[in-house]
């Protein structure tokens, strides 16, 4: 499979427009997840705004894909795309985890419409979308659930739970995107809890693994193209990541997961969007 | 209407049958299918029917994703396992969002006899009824059991339905109509009003002809709507009553008794908790042993109506 120039460079601009969301969510001082909304915004920005099928004039429209993100206090890159959407205006972003607002700490499809479950609770996403997935096979919908994984929640085992039962059950619905940035809230995931061997572990309980660059949009189309496609048994995306991608200050570092950032850092954030912004264009 | 005195039979063998109809309902099983009953509906239903395997946790958050699309699940297990192994998924993916996910906690109380304290549970329906957004029920018979599990699939949002093993006698009328809240008056009394939920129903109602014989009259309710509580039925039982005695095989601590006995907060009345008394059960060669040593006899619910009575 090839892919456009011009279509990855509508989608690497999709995704800086998407981190710039992020960053309205959390301006200086107040606390948020950076790190890990800003790893899985590349693959975020390919699904919403080219793979999957979703209409923010219709958010319960039966015949969409569906999106549960498992590791919910990354939910920031999902209100930042389903803002870019059209599914709530952009000031809701502003509101963000305020009593007011209607985007809270973490993904709560009661209040915010294009969130698909209530996840935060680690662990449970991908059971969740194990249910979705056979249930609309039931239905023999022609949709796809996507769920995002990440590699700290892989220590939860009920993960391993639905990773056996996804593969029980087939469900060539359902594919699974680890966003391994290898880092998680207190330090890196080597020195926290080590799960060596992920690729052969999920093959080993019989998924279809593909590993890419998590970065790289031309190896995201592919490997979320080739999830859909592969049939049989439930796909897994391994997307190596950097946590904190493309602000400097925060790029693999444990601080970013859940924090405020100082006045000289957010300015140092916006100034590389700015910068990503002009290289896209040239 | 049911000739069995089977609970869990009856629980099976209906939504065997509701689920002709019925389409959207699927069975979830986490290898407990032969106990629980739900296994029944394998050889009738095999695509709306899904073995996780020994797994409560994943069963529970996949009971909601098949809820989000549109289904009707029902989960299945022990009540120990169902209410306490998967705690925290029925609280965050199942009622926080107010999911249409109806858990059937089977082998409750004591009932599992033979298996000891890990299978047997004092504490599901404290567990349950403080989850936001769930409703608690524990049938009297199978005759309720067969209606409250039509009521389950008619009605929405998250249920737990606490039944035993054992069998019980038929004591409530079929062609009563039933609805999720109903309290029932199954014994007019003028002393001592007794609410009482599951077996000590029946208990309640033979403790009423021991005290009969010395002069004593007692109210006996059914509540097998433990969430909602229907509080000001309860209030209106406890008129002219000259005390209260609440009976349930759970722990006093967060079940039918501490709830009631909350509601009742301003009464005047005496009232007293029958229950397990914060404790874990053990391993009998049978069931009445158990009743018999956790103080869940007839004679058991007739001396704490003589005490409310002598307060």
């Amino acid at each position: 499979m090839t892919y456009s120039t011009q279509l990855i460079k509508d989608l690497r601009y999709k995704a800086i427009t998407v981190r710039e969301n992020i960053l309205r969510m959390i301006p200086p001082g107040k606390v948020g997840h950076l790190g890990g909304s800003s790893s899985i915004a590349d693959v975020m920005a390919a699904l919403y705004f080219h793979k999957m099928n979703v209409n923010e004039n219709d958010p319960k429209d039966p015949t969409r894909d569906r999106l549960i993100m498992s590791k919910g206090h990354a939910v920031l890159v999902q209100y930042a795309c389903l803002a870019e959407l059209g599914y709530f205006p952009k000031e809701e972003l502003d509101k963000v985890k305020t009593y007011e607002g209607m985007l809270q700490g973490h993904p709560d499809m009661d209040r915010t419409p294009g969130i698909e479950a209530v996840t935060g609770s680690l662990g449970q996403g991908l059971s969740v979308s194990l249910g979705l997935a056979l249930g609309l096979r039931l239905d023999k919908s022609e949709s796809h659930v996507w769920t995002i994984l990440g590699d700290g929640e892989l220590a939860e085992g009920q993960i391993w739970e639905a990773v056996m039962a996804s593969a029980v059950f087939k469900v060539d619905n359902l594919t699974a995107i680890v966003d391994f940035n290898e880092v998680q809230a207190t330090s890196s995931t080597k020195e926290i809890f080590p799960i060596p061997n992920l690729p052969e572990k999920w093959a080993s309980f019989g998924w279809n693994v593909i590993e890419i660059d998590g970065h790289d949009m031309g190896q995201i189309l592919k490997a979320i193209d080739e999830a859909t496609a592969h049939k049989g048994k439930p796909t897994v995306i391994i997307a190596k990541t950097v946590k904190g991608k493309c602000f400097p200050f925060a790029e693999g570092k444990a601080k970013y997961h859940n924090a405020a950032m100082d006045e000289a850092e957010y300015q140092t954030a916006l100034g590389c969007i700015a910068k990503m912004r002009e290289e896209v264009e040239k | 209407m049911r000739s069995s005195n089977s609970l869990r039979k009856t629980y099976g063998e209906t939504l065997v049958e509701l689920g002709k109809e019925n389409k959207d309902i699927v069975m979830l099983e986490a290898d407990l299918g032969n106990s629980t009953m739900s296994g029944l509906f394998l050889a009738e239903y095999p695509e709306r029917y899904f073995q996780v395997g020994i797994a409560e946790q994943n069963m529970a958050s996949v009971g909601a994703g098949l809820a989000l699309a549109g289904k009707i699940p029902f989960i299945n297990s022990f009540a120990v396992f169902a209410s306490g192994r998967a705690y925290d998924q029925i609280r965050s993916s199942i009622t926080i969002p107010n999911l249409n996910v109806k858990i059937c906690g089977s082998s409750a109380g004591l009932s599992d006899f033979g298996d000891g304290k890990t299978h047997q549970s004092v504490d599901d329906i404290a567990l349950m009824q403080v989850l936001p957004n769930m409703t608690v029920l524990s049938p009297v018979d199978a005759v309720e059991t067969e209606q409250m599990v039509k009521a389950m699939v008619e009605g929405s949002g998250p249920m737990y339905l606490r039944i035993n093993r054992n069998d019980l006698p038929v004591v409530t009328d079929p062609s009563e109509p039933y609805y999720i809240g109903k309290m029932t008056k199954l014994r007019e009394g003028s002393d001592v009003v007794v609410f009482a939920t599951g077996i000590m129903v029946q208990q309640s109602l033979e403790a009423a002809k021991i005290l009969e014989d010395e002069g004593i009259s007692i109210r006996v309710i059914n509540v097998s709507t433990i969430k909602p509580l229907d509080v000001e039925q309860i209030i209106a039982h406890t008129e002219g009553m000259k005390g209260v005695v609440t009976a349930e095989e759970h722990s006093v601590i967060g079940g039918l008794g501490s709830t009631i006995a909350s509601a009742l907060s301003k009464s005047r009345l005496p009232i007293e908790l029958l229950g397990i008394q914060d404790q874990y059960g053990t391993s009998a060669e049978n069931y009445e042993i158990l009743l018999q040593a956790y103080g869940l006899e007839p004679s058991d619910v007739a001396s704490r109506v003589r005490s409310v009575l002598e307060a």
